[in-house]
């Protein structure tokens, strides 16, 4: 699937809950779901900066497609992590780097784009076009 | 005695919803907030006495000078302050500190020693490593122990006849707990050392004597106090400030300027170059009125009474931890949830209107003592309920629900 089916999709999941309970609930679920980061790459080199919470993101070719690892401390962070690499891993590199990223807009996690929210979901889309622009540069 | 319904009425933000829920606000030691009759005065000063002070002669330069004099005046008289010009307007907590700090630059050299208590805000430590790297002076530590309280014992030990300086806050930001400065300016005098106390979350609960407690130095903010962002007070003994230089240059700060050399003007203007925040000086001499007219002595009873009131009740909750349990505490409350990250409870509180701090509260030292990457901190004050700590409360128990 591209990104932007991915995307769709995860609208559509988002679009059947009723109140930010629910939505929440579900991100924290993602969260306790989403398959941990090897410890080997828990370093302080992968931590990305500005979270209140600790994340860790790992990035690594496999054929010609970018797949990230990641974790963190907070589970609500994890949950949005997961929802990030749901959207991103296994894609090209350069199909990273030039997707939008409304759609937490539209589902309900704007709060969460504000440069004061101390989770950082800005850094972290940020990093994870930062690694895709990296790899890219590599595959020329 | 505090009658909390009417108090709650000066509030306008109170009867604000937050995420469709009534706003439910405590994070009072992170900024505190403003009554009608503070921004009143905001509001009166803009429409009617708006000019620059000091220098003017035409009519409203004075009417404004003398507003932002008689402010000076009435911080002196909440600190009971011996002389007017021992207050210095600053920009806030930090300011005063770093003026303080940078004015010791001079006065100190290597194998003096400085000493901070381990339960420092970020901002009362950051300023002595710069000077202590500029001097060659030595930072020591007064360390905590498990309650969040200074150990008194080893405070005693590290005293010695090099000791130049000793800082501390007058109550943790992160634990609310308050510091026995009156054993600690004693017996740093009879070292002969200054002592500057960091009040910015004392000055909202406790009215500070300062020629009491004999202290040299006592910084506060206007924020915390029902006032203003943006400005603050220094407290300093006339002596103290006579010796120390000048912390910036410019306008206002001078007596007489040539390219030769400049003469210095006499307090507290030598302290306070350029144009000051005028308007936050007057309004924060407001909001020490509004706070005065109500009573610290109400004002600290109703605080601790809230202070009790939450603490039994959070404590029902199981897994529930709370950090700082010194007898001697301020209405602030940090705990955590076995097994949850802070993050987590903050977030889910926030969807509930409840607005608490999460994180280290600039205090990483407490937080590493602890072993906690942080802590949900709920700071109450006099127009809290304790229909909100119940709601606090069962929003704690959601999050626990929700993320356990």
């Amino acid at each position: 699937m591209s990104i932007e089916e991915i995307q769709n999709e995860i609208i559509d999941e988002f679009s059947m809950f009723e109140d930010w309970e629910e939505r929440y609930q579900y991100m924290i679920d993602l969260g306790k779901d989403l398959p941990l980061i090897e410890d080997q790459y828990k370093t302080d080199s992968n931590i990305i900066k500005g979270c209140q919470s600790k994340v860790w993101v790992h990035a690594e070719m496999q054929d010609d497609k970018l797949v990230f690892t990641a974790d963190s401390d907070a589970i609500i962070t994890k949950g949005i992590i997961a929802i990030l690499i749901r959207t991103f891993s296994n894609q090209h590199p350069k199909d990273i780097i030039h997707s939008e990223t409304d759609f937490i807009d539209k589902i309900g996690l704007k709060e969460h784009l504000s440069p004061t929210r101390a989770n950082g979901l800005i850094s972290m889309i940020k990093q994870l076009k930062m690694y895709a622009i990296a790899y890219q540069t590599q595959l020329k | 005695m505090i009658n909390v319904e009417d108090i709650r009425k000066d509030f306008p933000i109170l009867s604000r919803k937050v995420n469709g829920k009534p706003l439910v606000y405590f994070d009072n030691a992170a900024t505190s907030q403003t009554p009608k009759q503070v921004i009143d005065v905001i509001v009166d000063y803009y429409s009617n006495y708006n000019a620059n002070i000091h220098r003017g002669v035409h009519t409203l330069s004075q009417e404004a000078t003398d507003l932002y004099e008689q402010a000076r005046y009435k911080i002196q008289a909440h600190f009971n302050a011996k002389f007017s010009h021992e207050i210095i307007f600053t920009s806030g907590t930090t300011h005063g500190i770093n003026l303080v700090a940078n004015g010791f630059s001079s006065l100190l050299k290597k194998g003096d020693d400085i000493i901070v208590s381990a339960l420092e805000h970020h901002s009362n430590i950051v300023p002595w490593q710069m000077l202590c790297e500029r001097t060659g002076a030595t930072l020591k530590v007064i360390p905590m122990n498990d309650d969040g309280e200074l150990v008194m014992s080893e405070f005693d030990k590290l005293l010695s006849a090099n000791t130049k300086l000793v800082f501390t806050n007058h109550v943790s930001n992160a634990l609310g707990t308050v510091n026995p400065i009156e054993y600690i300016i004693e017996k740093a005098h009879e070292v002969g050392a200054a002592v500057l106390i960091d009040g910015a979350q004392s000055a909202p609960h406790i009215k500070p004597d300062v020629q009491k407690l004999d202290v040299d130095f006592y910084v506060v903010s206007a924020h915390k106090m029902c006032g203003p962002t943006g400005v603050g007070a220094l407290y300093g003994k006339e002596a103290w400030l006579k010796k120390l230089p000048p912390y910036q240059g410019g306008g206002e700060m001078i007596a007489e300027v040539t390219f030769e050399k400049t003469t210095y003007a006499e307090l507290p203007h030598k302290f306070e170059a350029g144009t000051p925040n005028i308007a936050g000086g007057i309004v924060f001499g407001a909001a020490i009125d509004y706070m005065n007219n109500i009573g610290f002595e109400a004002i600290a009873n109703y605080e601790n009474e809230l202070l009790e009131y939450a603490t039994e009740k959070l404590l029902n909750i199981e897994g529930l931890k709370i950090y700082g349990t010194s007898k001697h505490k301020t209405s602030v409350i940090s705990f955590n949830l076995e097994g949850i990250h802070p993050y987590d409870v903050g977030t889910i509180l926030d969807k509930l209107g409840i607005a608490v701090r999460t994180g280290h509260h600039c205090a990483q030292p407490i937080m590493d003592y602890y072993k906690i990457p942080g802590t949900v901190r709920a700071s109450l004050a006099f127009y809290n309920t304790k229909a909100e700590i119940d709601s606090l409360v069962e929003g704690v128990k959601k999050a626990k629900m929700m993320l356990a």
